[in-house]
């Protein structure tokens, strides 16, 4: 039999549909421990990324210690937490929020930083004050970039909250590892299929909220800017501007 | 925007078809199959182990203790899991396993109710294919055990798991995931000791994480390989199986064809040495010392003093 039919009869199986570690209460944690810990993940990474893209400080410490988050193992991680703290949820909440946290950071300095400097100009010589400049020209003129992070990061959690069913009972990794630990092909592969399929959909949100919030007036120029617009320099509030300054 | 989406569209679509064609293409019989490649004329005896630190310990006595006789061993250590290594023996690319026998058993036999030493022996026997076969198996054991704390099990007057049935505190039973759906799991604590107990998966086989959870009393029932020497660094108490619920799994080497009676004779010698004591303490040199297989394997051959 084929394996790939034999996934999605299993998925299809209403067996696998109610009673306990069915597909939809596995799907449900699954989806709750993602969202948990992208609001974890966003509450640290999107105010400092904030804080970086709109003063330019901090910018190469921010890089590399995103980067080097980014190679630390989240199954090591995991273990290490689980070591400390025990099993449970807590130790991979805390791995995927250290996974979560890059891509996040990362979004949200490029996204202050893309906003064009002459713009930004313009609001202080009306007056703004800097929060003003923050909250109503910086945010959203970045909003399509940082959503864009947010995305990113909400892929790899979606994908890597599998590791969730590693030393807790909660998730769709609860069919991987069972699976595979059973030689349960079908069971395995189902399971990977709904982490993918979930990602997917979510992705797809996440695609078409990044496209809502382009502000209108941007979205009318940019077929004609396109590519010639100069990146934000590094430089700190209330210093002379050069124009283009790449660095 | 319209042949923007219809392009995005066809793209998908590409993809699509593309994983189910990659996904059918490998999806025929077992997909971790990774096909065999052994010289089948060669005359080198191809020694191989599981990715378990202990079956590697024993895999390296009995390449030694080949070498020592003048054969010339291939080593192919740390293969996996048994659905891949099976097909490879079976196959005639692996010459020499150690295995164990109540496992195995069951991996032939999915539902056996042979769960004595000696029952187990023969229903492997009986059951391993064509071109496979064991040699004597040794006395020294690695097989699933049911643990508690020390303190749990005076507290409780706990030493067999007919015991646990006696115990008023809800008792979670943590354990790889696929401990769920064993016969030994469970539904068995259930059927045949009237034990009920709820599952928390830990998927380091009995590992540090299972240690820490069980010691910080988040399951208090663990499965751990009888032969970990974590039992007793820990101080851990193995309850007593007064009804078989586990199968007696003796360390059994499986060999092909290739294998003689002389090297037969060899790899009996070290398999009737071997000891239970002995395979708990080899694998706390390698746990707790750090000491290397070659080492370790080395030291046991002398101290035994076999060839």
């Amino acid at each position: 039999m084929n394996l790939f039919l034999d996934a999605f009869a299993w998925i299809f199986d209403p067996v696998n549909w109610s009673g306990a570690g069915s597909i939809p209460q596995r799907l449900w944690e699954h989806i709750w421990i993602s969202a948990v810990v992208l609001l974890i993940a966003s509450a640290i990474a999107l105010p400092a990324g904030a804080v970086i893209g709109h003063t330019g400080r901090g910018r190469e410490s921010a890089v590399r210690v995103s980067g080097g988050l980014r190679a630390l193992p989240t199954l090591g991680v995991l273990t290490l937490f689980g070591l400390w703290i025990g099993i449970g949820l807590a130790a991979p909440i805390i791995a995927l929020v250290i996974l979560a946290i890059p891509p996040l950071l990362a979004g949200a300095y490029a996204g202050f930083e893309s906003v064009d400097r002459r713009t930004i100009d313009a609001a202080r010589a009306m007056g703004m004050r800097e929060s003003q400049i923050v909250g109503r020209v910086e945010l959203p003129l970045g909003l399509p970039i940082i959503v864009g992070g947010i995305r990113s990061a909400t892929l790899q959690i979606i994908a890597t909250a599998t590791l969730a069913a590693y030393i807790a009972d909660d998730g769709l990794g609860r069919f991987i590892f069972a699976g595979l630990k059973t030689r349960d092909y079908a069971e395995m592969l189902g399971g990977s299929i709904l982490v993918i399929v979930l990602a997917l959909v979510v992705d797809g949100c996440f695609a078409i909220t990044q496209r809502l919030v382009v502000p209108a007036g941007v979205r009318a120029t940019r077929a004609r800017e396109l590519g010639s617009r100069p990146s934000r320099p590094r430089v700190a509030v209330g210093q002379p501007i050069t124009e283009g300054n790449r660095e | 925007m319209i042949t923007a989406g219809r392009g995005r569209l066809v793209a998908l679509a590409a993809v699509a078809v593309g994983a189910t064609v990659a996904l059918a293409g490998c999806s025929s019989g077992d997909p971790l199959d990774s096909g065999s490649g052994g010289d089948e004329s060669s005359p080198t005896i191809v020694v191989g182990s599981q990715d378990y630190y202990s079956n590697a310990i024993i895999a390296e006595i009995y390449a030694q203790a080949l070498e020592a006789n003048d054969i010339t061993v291939d080593r192919q250590f740390r293969i996996g899991q048994r659905e891949v290594y099976i097909p490879e023996i079976e196959g005639g690319s692996i010459d020499v396993f150690p295995e164990y026998t109540g496992n195995l058993l069951q991996y032939y036999v999915a539902d056996t109710t042979a769960t004595t030493s000696d029952d187990v022996y023969a229903a492997l026997q009986d059951a391993l294919p064509e071109g496979l076969r064991v040699l004597d198996q040794s006395p020294a054991t690695d097989q699933d055990s049911y643990n508690v704390t020390r303190e749990f099990s005076e507290a409780n007057g706990v030493t067999s798991i007919a015991d646990l049935a006696g115990v008023s505190t809800p008792l979670t039973l943590g354990g790889n995931s696929e401990l769920e759906t064993r016969p030994y799991g469970p539904a068995g604590l259930k059927s045949v000791y009237g034990v009920d107990v709820a599952f928390t998966p830990i998927e380091d086989s009995g590992g540090p994480l299972t240690l820490k959870a069980l010691v910080d009393d988040q399951v208090q029932l663990v499965n751990i390989y009888s032969a970990d020497p974590n039992i007793e660094a820990n101080d851990l108490v193995t309850l007593a199986d007064p009804e078989g619920l586990f199968l007696a799994s003796n360390v059994v080497p499986v060999v092909s064809d290739k294998v003689t009676d002389e090297i037969a004779d060899i790899i009996d010698t070290v398999s009737a040495a071997l000891t239970p004591e002995d395979l708990v303490r080899l694998n706390g040199l390698s746990v707790n010392e750090q000491q290397s297989e070659d080492q370790i394997a080395s030291d046991w051959l002398a101290e035994k003093s076999l060839f």
